[in-house]
């Protein structure tokens, strides 16, 4: 981000404490000027933050640094087009009472806010439909307020029939059950999941059907949720990276990049040169894994078994590479903050370049099955359709994004690791329905696969760790060799990388959109709170406004097409 | 006398064995055949290329348990599957293998498989409605639907059969498709009405045949992907395994109904081939289709419901009556 | 005894008989536990659901099922029409020429009100 767009923002909100931090603006507000700041960057024009990335709720209470109110909510938004990313903090002062709402300016701050309110028991004034949404719904007390502890286990399993909400969402669309009792007939309430084929994970897809076309929707989502930040919270910098393979288990690598690139952003290291190229190389061939899966699986949702297979053997080969390089199919755990765990093995050019050779085939073959194909094209062109506005507003991101017609992706428009020196072309859909999702996705493992050979051909030679020991562990030899290499290793290894303390955001287009991690970090070892911005929540909290006045069939190859991955979404 | 009697036992027992064993081995190969589509070995394990792996199926299916589901109709639940292989069966009876093989000729013959053939949708109301399954249900009421919008043109694509034929005899009409390929129904030059749009006729039949046998791409009473498994969702073993083979046994009936009417049945396909039994020709016509059948099903996704119910009632129904009125017209004015 | 008897009564005692014997084996050799939650419909595995799975159903289907009588009954009167066209000379053609296009405009009609349009 530019200085001029910097100030430009600050000179907008006279008597607003605004910083720059890594390359955005955070904002300190209080909670009577929230309603207005936040009116204010959406609707001016010259700002027009219209992608509201994240809300995230901070307690204070252990923290080293006295603050006035315990707690804090953080708004992160974004303005696409002018790559402006503007961070508005406002304390808490009493968590019941809580801070106004801005439902009605981004609708992705609905589902933004509940997880807030589960999390951290703070209330959103006049929020329509505040309740929890990751925890289970009998949980009591809020697990990520620092007071709660680890440990404390509670046992639920009841099922919650949501029936409320489903009567609540048929009367926001118009739906008079009178008449449909005039007419003899009655709405059929039918679940698809969360143990069901269609849904990918765990999500219960809520519907009120009228024959087979829906009614009104509501999702619950949270079947897969771990507590990944309260666990993180509890372990040194270096031991999230295991974490964090859990989220997208479909591109783990790729969360890995994503969360180190973050931390290092804040202590300020440049990695080396190989250590870039080998971020991209690998970044990208998750990427299309990413989508090789989301792919097969949406088109077996289409009743298109040999698609599968045409994509999937090509999937499982690139594991066992993968496994090659990192000894695991799934779990990488492949990066280290300052590095790679190691280096590429000796002749894997020539792998990587037969297993694109190979996933090129197999995506052409499947192609061949679907581009031409009437049935394909009467399912998904024109069905679930989602306009660019609607998208943005509910903080969709990456290929869901794209395929609405939005140019957004974070390797062109804030690019890192060389990405401006790559040659790639972002593809983009125009109506934002199932075809473009599933069309965009296919020309996206075209385009990765064109960055990896660019990166394959230009990949310079040289260390892969940055020679700081504050981060990064010394070389065996030194270990065994010399007191300093022993008291550095002893160091990082019982304490972690001493992360100094503050407060940021850091992003990277990873296969599903932004993924942003946001730290709050106290001087110490382990992060003092890390708060994932996972894609799929976000185009998850926007799946309703997709399927109502569809088919139920047009529903689950709608869920296939935005690639909800469990892991991510729950966490 | 006693050599009729004979004859119809052992025909009627040939009958039912023949439904069971095509049922089952139809299984095999469709796996097989899927295998081989989708670069992968399929069932290769138990038995020279997997052959024994439909009668230990079979044997597994048996070993489960049949659940009943609390809510459940049981009388109709029990009765669901029974009744599923009733229409398969019988229409077995009446089909002429070749021109001795046959259990019991009617001159009514078509009349009577299209008759059991509807019935059959039944079975899979019963199923649907009697689980008090929301899915169940949905996929009862989708399959008769498809069901009854297949029918309609089937049974307007046969009466041009029956105009050129004059005969609902299913021998009969065989008998006039002889001696060569070019007296077969779906040619239209040699037979007796020069129809051009005979093959249009065998395709929409031919469609009709995988819609009426719930086959993709019209598999939408069993669509995995939203209703889980359709009306058989509460069925567990052998009422499964009933449903199954049920199935596979209304794929061969279709196909051998599709053989009688456009393919000539049991002749060959030329003259000088006679010297091979006309069984022979006959098996061989119906497991080319049936290959189709597996071939289409592999190769296309799912449509959705109203799409299955706009080809039928806007483009099949509308086709088939003009093509009624053509045959009938060419009939008369040549 | 005609053939034709002993033709059904193999027939029925194959159907009647031995297809549920074929269910009948599974309930002997099959296990027989029980219990609430194994013997609940099936819906996703949610416990509280909301409505049942035998309610009135959307009419859409049911105006496709009065359409299928109509059509379904006039098909089959066409059928000892086919078969006797030969005798019927030209005025049983021409009398089921009008007979189908009335058939025809009364789809055209029914296609035009919407019936099917269920997006």
């Amino acid at each position: 981000m530019k200085a001029t767009a910097i100030e430009k923002i600050c000179s907008k909100f006279p008597g607003i404490a605004c910083r720059e931090v890594l390359n955005y603006v955070e904002m300190t507000v209080q909670p009577e000027q929230l309603e207005e700041t936040l009116s204010r960057l959406k609707l001016y024009p010259e700002l027009n933050f219209g992608l509201l990335l994240d809300i995230t709720g901070i307690d204070y209470l252990e923290y080293p640094v006295a603050q006035d109110c315990r707690f804090a909510v953080v708004y992160t938004i974004r303005n696409w087009r002018d790559n402006m990313l503007v961070q508005v903090k406002v304390p808490v002062p009493d968590p019941d009472k809580g801070v106004p709402t801005c439902t009605h300016l981004w609708s992705s701050a609905n589902w933004a806010e509940r997880e807030v309110y589960d999390q951290y028991g703070i209330n959103f004034i006049g929020h329509p439909d505040l309740r929890r949404i990751l925890n289970h719904w009998q949980f009591k007390g809020h697990p990520l307020r620092k007071d709660y502890d680890i440990f404390k286990g509670q046992v639920c399993y009841d099922s919650y029939s949501m029936e409320n909400e489903i009567k609540n969402r048929l009367l926001a669309n118009g739906v008079d059950e009178t008449t449909m009792k005039d007419i003899n007939t009655e709405i059929m309430f039918l679940n698809l999941g969360p143990s069901h084929p269609a849904t990918h994970g765990a999500i219960r897809i809520f519907t009120a059907l009228d024959g087979e076309s829906i009614l009104a929707n509501v999702n619950e989502i949270g079947y897969l949720h771990r507590g990944f930040e309260k666990t993180a919270e509890n372990r040194t910098y270096n031991q999230v990276i295991p974490l964090t393979d859990r989220l997208n288990y479909c591109s783990a690598m790729m969360n890995n990049i994503a969360y180190v690139k973050a931390v290092e952003s804040w202590l300020g290291i440049e990695i080396t040169e190989r250590c870039k190229f080998m971020r991209v190389v690998m970044s990208e061939f998750f990427r299309v894994q990413d989508h090789l899966v989301c792919i097969a699986a949406n088109l077996v949702d289409m009743g298109g078994l040999t698609n599968y297979w045409y994509l999937y053997n090509e999937k499982e080969a690139s594991y066992d590479l993968i496994s090659r390089l990192t000894g695991a199919r799934l779990t990488s755990s492949f990066t280290r903050i300052g590095g790679m765990y190691r280096d590429f093995y000796d002749g894997w050019e020539h792998d990587m370049e037969v297993q694109l050779k190979a996933i090129e085939k197999g995506v052409s073959d499947s192609l061949a099955l679907v581009l031409k194909n009437r049935i394909v094209h009467d399912r998904t062109q024109g069905t679930c359709k989602l306009s660019a506005e609607t998208a943005l507003s509910y903080g969709f991101t990456g290929p869901c994004l794209r395929a609405s017609g939005v140019p957004f992706d974070l390797r062109k428009d804030n690019p890192y690791y060389n990405y401006e020196s790559f040659d790639f072309n972002v593809p983009v859909g125009s109506t934002g329905d199932i075809y473009d999702r599933i069309m965009v996705r296919f020309e996206e493992i075209f385009e990765s696969i064109k960055i990896i050979r660019q990166a394959m051909k230009h990949i310079p030679d040289g260390p892969i760790f940055v020679k700081d020991h504050n981060a990064v562990l010394p070389p065996k030899s030194e270990v065994y060799n010399n007191i300093e290499g022993l008291a550095n290793h002893f160091k990082l290894i019982f304490e972690g990388v001493k992360v100094p303390s503050g407060e940021w955001y850091d992003s990277f287009e990873a296969a599903n959109g932004e993924l942003g991690f946001h730290f709050v970090a106290d001087g110490s070892g382990k992060p003092y709170k890390l708060k994932v911005r996972p894609p799929c929540f976000y185009i998850m909290g926007g799946f309703h406004e997709m399927v109502e006045g569809e088919m139920i069939a047009d529903a689950v190859i709608n869920l296939g097409s935005i690639n909800i991955i469990g892991g991510e979404l729950d966490r | 006398m006693s050599l009729t009697l004979l004859n119809v036992i052992f025909a009627v027992v040939v009958a039912i064995a023949f439904a069971a064993l095509n049922a089952a081995y139809l299984v095999w190969a469709e796996r097989r055949g899927a295998g081989r589509i989708q670069r992968r070995p399929g069932p290769n394990i138990n038995g020279p290329f997997g052959l024994f792996q439909p009668p230990l199926d079979g044997l597994k299916l048996m070993a489960k348990q049949l659940t009943i589901p609390g809510g459940a109709d049981k009388i109709l639940f029990v009765a669901a599957p029974v009744l599923s292989m009733f229409p398969a069966i019988m229409s077995f009876v009446t089909i002429p293998f070749s021109e001795m093989i046959v259990a019991h000729n009617m001159n009514v013959g078509l009349l009577m498989i299209f008759a059991f053939a509807s019935s059959g949708s039944m079975a899979l109301l019963f199923a649907g409605w009697s689980s008090r399954n929301k899915y169940a249900m949905m996929s009862a009421v989708r399959s008769v639907s498809q069901a009854v919008a297949y029918e309609i043109p089937m049974l307007i694509t046969a009466i041009t059969i029956v105009l050129m034929t004059g005969t609902m005899d299913l021998m009969e009409i065989v008998r006039q498709q002889g001696p060569s390929i070019l007296h077969w129904n779906i040619f239209p030059l040699l037979t007796n009405s020069h129809n051009l749009l005979m093959p249009f006729s065998f395709l929409i039949f031919f469609t009709c045949t995988l819609a009426e046998t719930n086959r993709a791409p019209f598999d939408l009473g069993e669509a995995e992907s939203e209703l889980v498994a359709g009306f058989h969702i509460e069925y567990g073993s052998m009422g499964f395994g009933l449903f199954f083979m049920a199935e596979y046994a209304n794929i061969v009936i279709g196909s051998c109904l599709t053989t009688i009417l456009f393919l000539g049945g049991w002749h060959p396909p030329l003259p000088f081939l006679g010297f091979i039994p006309g069984v022979v020709w006959f098996l061989l016509k119906i497991y080319i289709l049936i290959a189709t059948f597996i071939w289409i099903r592999w190769t296309f996704p799912r449509t959705t419901i109203y799409g299955l119910l706009n080809l039928s009632w806007k483009i099949l129904i509308p086709i088939s009556l003009f093509n009624l009125l053509l045959t009938a017209g060419l009939l008369k004015v040549f | 005894m005609s053939a034709e008897l002993v033709l059904s009564s193999v027939i029925f005692f194959g159907l009647a008989v031995i297809i549920p014997v074929i269910m009948l084996l599974t309930a002997v050799f099959g296990p027989r536990s029980g219990g609430v939650a194994k013997n609940d419909a099936y819906e996703s595995g949610i416990k509280h659901v909301v409505g049942m799975a035998d309610q009135k159903f959307s009419v859409k289907f049911y105006l496709l099922a009065i359409l299928f009588l109509i059509f379904d009954i006039e098909a089959v009167f066409m059928y000892p029409w086919a078969v006797s066209l030969r005798e019927l000379g030209m005025f049983g053609f021409l009398e089921m020429v009008v007979f189908i296009l009335l058939l025809l405009t009364g789809l055209i009609y029914i296609l035009k009100k919407g019936v099917l349009n269920w997006r």
